[in-house]
């Protein structure tokens, strides 16, 4: 005999027994013991169908090999660059990557990227023992001019970016600002002073109302008819 | 030689008020705040990040490391000297030991969570308090974990098996008249919820088999106290007002 023990979209804390029996499966930071599934982070639930699976409410970035991520500059060695991603883990960015050009051999690496740069880049490769490389050879991967960086919960990223991209094209169509959002959590935001604040605390709200919903209205009315 | 009533009247089983929450240190990752009647507990989690020094990092899972300090105002009125001791050096090591059990950090090899727990204000059971608030604070902070644990202290003071001690009743014979020379122990106990397993059991003092494992039951229904006040702290602040 299964059964649930949770409603969709409830929050549960770790060890929390979610559902007993071998008719669900155990989705997304869950665990089975025995017969009962509990839960392995503090997170909202979300079943479909037999699975029950959870959407940490925070925590650490798992570097995924194919994320946009923002990373800045800490070192500049023989072959490359040391990016700093914000996490327990340092990327490779090999000249080879760095640019669709030819960097010649003696050039020298600073000019392209001096430390403390902030970069645009692609995860391309990460180890078991999370060494990690990355890519700015892709179309709008660079290095970042000029606005500012802010630093969000990187589990927040999927709704500061919204379904289809829609939050954050509410923010940039109101407030006329470039914006990137890198899955680690850093987001660069570019425009006028003003917008670029109002950038700011959009996103600040988003991340502390992330788990509620009607989130996009909220959004719309506090950027209002600013432009 | 008898204990008849509690120096604070409490029941014997019965905890001393608590109060708990997350996020009170809005630079860390994860925090926490835990108080057990004048016992007051903060946590703060940092990482996963880089390992430091270098040769304690370990490639196969990463590294959970607690630290625990008592600020110099807070004890009765003499100053505690600040910075490490052999003391806080052990609870830190217990600490550790307690909580490694739950926290899962397979995925993050090479690195560190640091756990760093100081105290305002002491009234005994600081370990515990420690330990209930850093996995409130881990929780927080998102690092995987199988489950929460909570701690309590319990123990005999004099002929009465009690929860939850405090610093006069470890000190039963300077401050209840009947008391005097009367054994006192002092049980820390964490336990791992789901499961029921003790992560860290220490004594302090004497007890005869039998009222230990008395003293073990009374603890283990006082735990799941503590376990409440957890979950409630850590969900209450995602609950639409």
């Amino acid at each position: 005999m299964s059964e649930i023990l949770i409603e969709d979209r409830t929050v549960v804390v770790p060890g929390e027994i979610l559902a007993k029996g071998m008719d669900y499966l155990p989705g997304e930071n869950t665990y089975r013991k025995d017969d009962t599934i509990h839960a392995k982070v503090l997170g909202l639930t979300s079943v479909t169908g037999r699975v029950i699976k959870l959407t940490p409410l925070a925590g650490p970035y798992f570097l995924k090999s194919g994320d946009k991520i923002i990373g800045r500059v800490i070192d500049i060695t023989m072959s490359g660059w040391r990016i700093d991603t914000d996490t327990a883990y340092s990327a490779m960015l090999n000249v080879r990557d760095a640019s669709t050009r030819f960097i010649k051999k003696e050039e020298d690496l600073s000019k392209i990227l001096a430390i403390d740069d902030y970069v645009i880049v692609v995860i391309t490769n990460v180890t078991s023992q999370r060494l990690i490389d990355v890519s700015m050879r892709d179309p709008g991967l660079r290095k970042v001019e000029g606005g500012r960086i802010i630093k969000i919960n990187c589990q927040k990223v999927p709704r500061v970016i919204g379904k289809k991209a829609s939050m954050i094209s509410l923010i940039k169509e109101k407030t006329g600002c470039e914006i990137t959002v890198g899955q680690n959590g850093l987001v660069w935001v570019k425009g006028t002073p003003e917008g670029e604040f109002k950038v700011q605390r959009a996103i600040k709200m988003i991340e502390e109302n992330s788990h509620l919903s009607g989130l996009t209205e909220k959004v719309e009315s506090f950027l209002g008819g600013a432009n | 030689m008898a204990y008849k009533e509690r120096l604070d009247g409490r029941k014997d089983n019965e905890l001393r008020p608590m109060e708990a929450k997350i996020k009170v240190i809005p630079n860390a990752a994860g925090s926490a705040s835990f108080k057990i009647g004048k016992t007051w507990a903060i946590a703060a989690v940092y990482g996963p990040r880089e390992v430091f020094p270098r040769f304690l990092a370990d490639p196969k899972k990463g590294l959970l490391r607690c630290h625990y300090s008592m600020m110099p105002f807070s004890g009765s009125g003499e100053r505690i000297r600040p910075g490490s001791s052999r003391r806080a050096q052990e609870i830190a090591m217990v600490m550790t030991k307690a909580l490694e059990p739950v926290v899962d950090l397979s995925e993050f090899p090479n690195s560190v969570v640091d756990v760093f727990v100081e105290l305002p204000q002491t009234d005994a059971g600081t370990r515990c308090a420690a330990i209930s608030a850093a996995s409130m604070a881990l929780a927080d902070a998102g690092i995987p974990m199988t489950d929460m644990v909570s701690a309590v202290a319990v123990g005999m003071a004099d002929d009465k098996i009690i929860a939850d001690l405090t610093y006069k009743e470890e000190h039963i014979h300077e401050f209840n008249e009947d008391s005097k020379g009367a054994p006192v122990s002092d049980i820390p106990i964490a336990m791992i919820h789901s499961t029921k397993e003790l992560s860290l059991l220490q004594m302090d003092g004497e007890i005869s088999k039998e009222d230990l494992l008395k003293a073990l039951e009374m603890g283990k229904e006082a735990i799941e106290k503590v376990y409440q006040v957890q979950v409630k702290a850590l969900k209450e602040i995602y609950t639409e007002a």
